[in-house]
């Protein structure tokens, strides 16, 4: 594929729910932009790549990455971050603020901004803080946030506790059309805690985390975004009863999404026992138990959970699947399971994991593309994002939808090598990955 | 090794054993019964040679047993230290406070130091739950449970298991009854596993705050533990019982919500001389210890005549003999 000029992607199964397409096509790209599907370019001087038996599609949109950069680049890096995003199908990462310093001022937005223009493959759109440092008590300078590029405002890893502040946000946020994406977690409920309450958390001791904990401040936040008439985002959902609350805020039109990672779409509790093809949460323990790469916050949770949020992506109460890409160093995993970092490295193992809801016939290949690219893309109010019109900016991912891989940490971009998937075979795999009509993965 | 050369009366049963092939001792719940009573009747043999005037065999001579305590304790390091001395394994204690962990070593560090320096084996206890099994994956040497958090005391279960068989000839079909703070107690779940694989009929009472939120869900089939009872009232589950074991209550669990008061926890789930009636006539009272007398047990009960409590704490000794004879012979153990 050319790096610059035209290129033709011929013969693969174009889906773009954008078009409302599903079929074998070609897609045309000149320079930056799509030209359009099936448009009959001349042919004579475009560069073609064969896609048959592929899906094209356009470019994954992650609303939830952690790049790390600036404070923790021993984690991870903008450079290494955007190129684990391109390996993993994604064009656009919107990055957490939860840096350090926090990025709850416009300084630090343009270190990443610049940063990410130098060094970055992918685009990065940033995430401003919600309150000053992450703290919960004063509201960030949102308003200049925003016009440096923030697509919305979030205390990611520290839920918005404060009632009083997280309503001043909403209603301070809605004059900016923006949304709060909070991480919906009672602490009063959740401390102390480190993995799914259950049988599993029991029979491994260690303290659980209850489903109430997310649900609690879910139904406060929607009865906020009621008050205030603010745009509220569940970051990460994690329980059944989360959906059940987010589904009747939308019978009543309240301004209400959330989104889901791949791993609460597809891993249970019993994860965390450190075997991920034994017979369930009754099996006896080997040495593999207590797996670190298994602790994320909010927790893995029980199959019930796993199949409502499946239930929820398929029926459209799940807006989006955001990957939580959380990576981490060696030494904060290679610990006892209550000392080791919440988190999992996620952008390269992503669409392999959901991949999985399509082999076995849970949710339809379209609706899932959907749910990475032109459900995102709506999120954030950006039609020339998640999709093929002609015009639009060339972001495109190629797919091989059956090829069988083993997940091998080592070979990631990420410096975040903590997947509890390693060594997991996965289906399904992203082939190219191109931004802006750059070639920036090709396996 | 052999039972000759090392001292030890071992019947050939027991040397041919199906613990020959166990590598470490993490919790009960990947012992089969036959291993379980393999250990009991182990542990047998060593009371005997506790019994002697001069305790010691040469059955571990040039072997080094580490303990690595990271939690304070005094029975348990104690015990597997003298049944280390007494097999002539020399015996050598780290503790986190004087060590380097004092000065931020990690758990992983302070593990290959010890693996660096040939330790035939690493007894640990740890307050978070699944240090073993941490050690376990990165090490190459044996490693035994003394505690780990509120997860398991593998080596407490098989000394409780022999205090009643000792006494009682048999574990299958006793009444055990367990009292107290279930929910943050290693004790109780390795107990568990192995009374519920010796055959035992299990009751556990405490307050529902100090009850595993899902044992308070009720069992679904499946579950190892689904043949327990679950019984609010002490009274209830004391009642025709042949052992009442009291556990140990944190003062912290007040602090944290749990309970309104020792007082009242007394009042409503201590094991009196009272509810001790309600027992059958040769019931055993048990406790693992550190006793909060007047909490959780009443003194006149913990120093009664049904009381083995004192006794569980020689047993011990004998059970971890037992089991470090075996792992050392497993691991491709003396000569």
């Amino acid at each position: 594929m050319a790096s610059t000029g035209r290129t033709l992607i011929k013969g693969g199964r174009v889906i773009d729910p954008s078009l409302g397409l599903d079929r074998v096509a070609d897609v045309a790209i000149e320079d930056s932009k799509v030209v359009g599907v099936d448009s009959g370019v001349d042919l004579e001087h475009a560069e073609v790549v064969d896609a048959t038996g592929k899906i094209v599609c356009p470019g994954f949109i992650d609303l939830h990455t952690h790049l790390r950069e600036p404070g923790f680049e021993y984690k991870e890096t903008i450079a290494t971050g955007t190129a684990a995003a391109a390996r993993g199908g994604f064009t656009t990462v919107c990055a957490m603020p939860n840096t350090s310093p926090v990025m709850d001022s416009r300084s630090i937005v343009d270190f990443v901004l610049t940063k990410a223009a130098e060094e970055g493959v992918v685009r990065v759109l940033p995430i401003g803080a919600v309150t000053k440092g992450s703290k919960g008590k004063e509201l960030a300078e949102m308003g200049e946030l925003a016009e440096v590029g923030a697509i919305g405002f979030s205390d990611d890893g520290h839920p918005v506790s404060d009632d009083n502040i997280m309503r001043q946000a909403l209603g301070y946020a809605s004059s900016l059309g923006l949304p709060i994406i909070n991480h919906a977690e009672v602490a009063s409920l959740s401390s102390g805690g480190v993995m799914n309450e259950g049988w599993v958390a029991t029979r491994l001791g260690l303290k659980g985390i209850p489903n109430s904990a997310e649900e609690i401040m879910v139904a406060r936040d929607i009865e906020l975004a009621r008050l205030t008439g603010g745009r509220v985002h569940i970051a990460h959902a994690s329980t059944a009863g989360t959906i059940e609350l987010v589904r009747r805020a939308k019978e009543h039109g309240f301004s209400v999404t959330c989104e889901v990672t791949p791993h609460h779409l597809t891993l249970p509790d019993e994860t965390v026992m450190g075997h991920l093809s034994a017979n369930g949460p009754f099996d006896i323990l080997t040495e593999t138990a207590y797996d670190s790469n298994a602790k994320v916050a909010p927790p893995l949770r029980s199959g019930e959970d796993v199949e409502a949020m499946v239930e929820a992506l398929k029926e459209g109460v799940i807006d989006f699947i955001a990957t939580d890409h959380a990576p981490h160093g060696t030494v904060d995993k290679q610990t006892t399971f209550e000392d080791a970092a919440n988190g999992i490295s996620n952008l390269e193992t992503a669409l392999g994991s959901v991949m999985s809801l399509v082999h076995a016939d849970s949710v339809p290949l379209p609706v899932l593309v959907d749910k990475l690219t032109a459900s995102p893309a709506g999120f954030l109010g950006r039609s020339d994002l998640g999709t093929l019109r002609a015009g639009s900016t060339a972001d495109v991912t190629i797919i091989d939808p059956d090829t069988e891989w083993v997940v091998e940490p080592s070979e990631f971009a990420s410096k975040g090598k903590n997947t509890p998937l390693v060594g997991a075979t996965l289906r399904g795999r992203v082939v190219a990955t191109v931004f802006g009509g750059r070639v920036v993965y090709l396996e | 090794m052999t039972a000759r050369g090392s001292g030890l009366a071992m019947t050939e049963s027991s040397t041919r054993s199906s613990l020959a092939n166990r590598r470490h001792v993490l919790d009960l719940d990947d012992f089969t019964r036959g291993e379980i009573e393999e250990v009991l009747q182990n542990t047998e043999v060593m009371k005997e040679v506790l019994s002697r005037d001069i305790r010691k065999v040469p059955t571990l001579r040039g072997k080094t047993i580490y303990t690595l305590f990271y939690e304070a304790s005094t029975r348990t390091r104690a015990s597997f230290e003298q049944a280390g001395k007494v097999m002539s394994a020399d015996v050598i204690n780290v503790s986190a406070g004087g060590s380097s962990v004092e000065k931020g070593e990690s758990l992983y560090d302070t593990a290959l130091t010890l693996q660096a320096m040939n330790a035939d084996m690493i007894i640990i206890r740890h307050a978070h739950p699944g240090a073993p099994y941490f050690l376990a994956r990165n090490l190459d040497a044996p490693i035994v449970n003394a505690g780990d958090g509120a997860h398991a005391h593998p080596t407490q279960a098989l000394l409780d298991m022999y205090t009643m068989q000792s006494h009682l000839g048999r574990i299958e079909g006793l009444k055990v009854a367990i009292v107290g703070d279930i929910l943050y107690s290693r004790v109780v779940r390795s107990n568990l596993w192995g009374l519920t694989k010796m055959g035992a009929d299990v009751t556990l009472c405490g307050p529902p705050t100090l009850m595993p939120p899902d044992f308070l869900k009720g069992f679904p089939e499946e579950h190892p533990f689904a043949g327990i009872t679950i019984e609010n009232s002490v009274d209830a589950a004391v009642g025709g019982a042949d052992v009442v074991m009291a556990l140990r209550l944190q003062v912290e669990r007040q602090r944290a919500g749990h309970l309104p008061s020792l007082r009242e926890y007394s009042r409503m789930y201590g094991v009196s001389a009272r509810r001790m009636k309600l027992a059958k006539p040769n019931a055993l009272v048990m406790h693992p210890g550190p006793m909060n007398e007047g909490v959780e047990i009443d003194a006149d009960v913990a120093h009664g005549a049904a009381s083995v409590i004192e006794e569980q704490v020689t047993n011990g000794v004998a059970v971890r003999m037992s089991l470090l004879y075996s792992l050392v012979d497993s691991n491709g153990g003396g000569t």
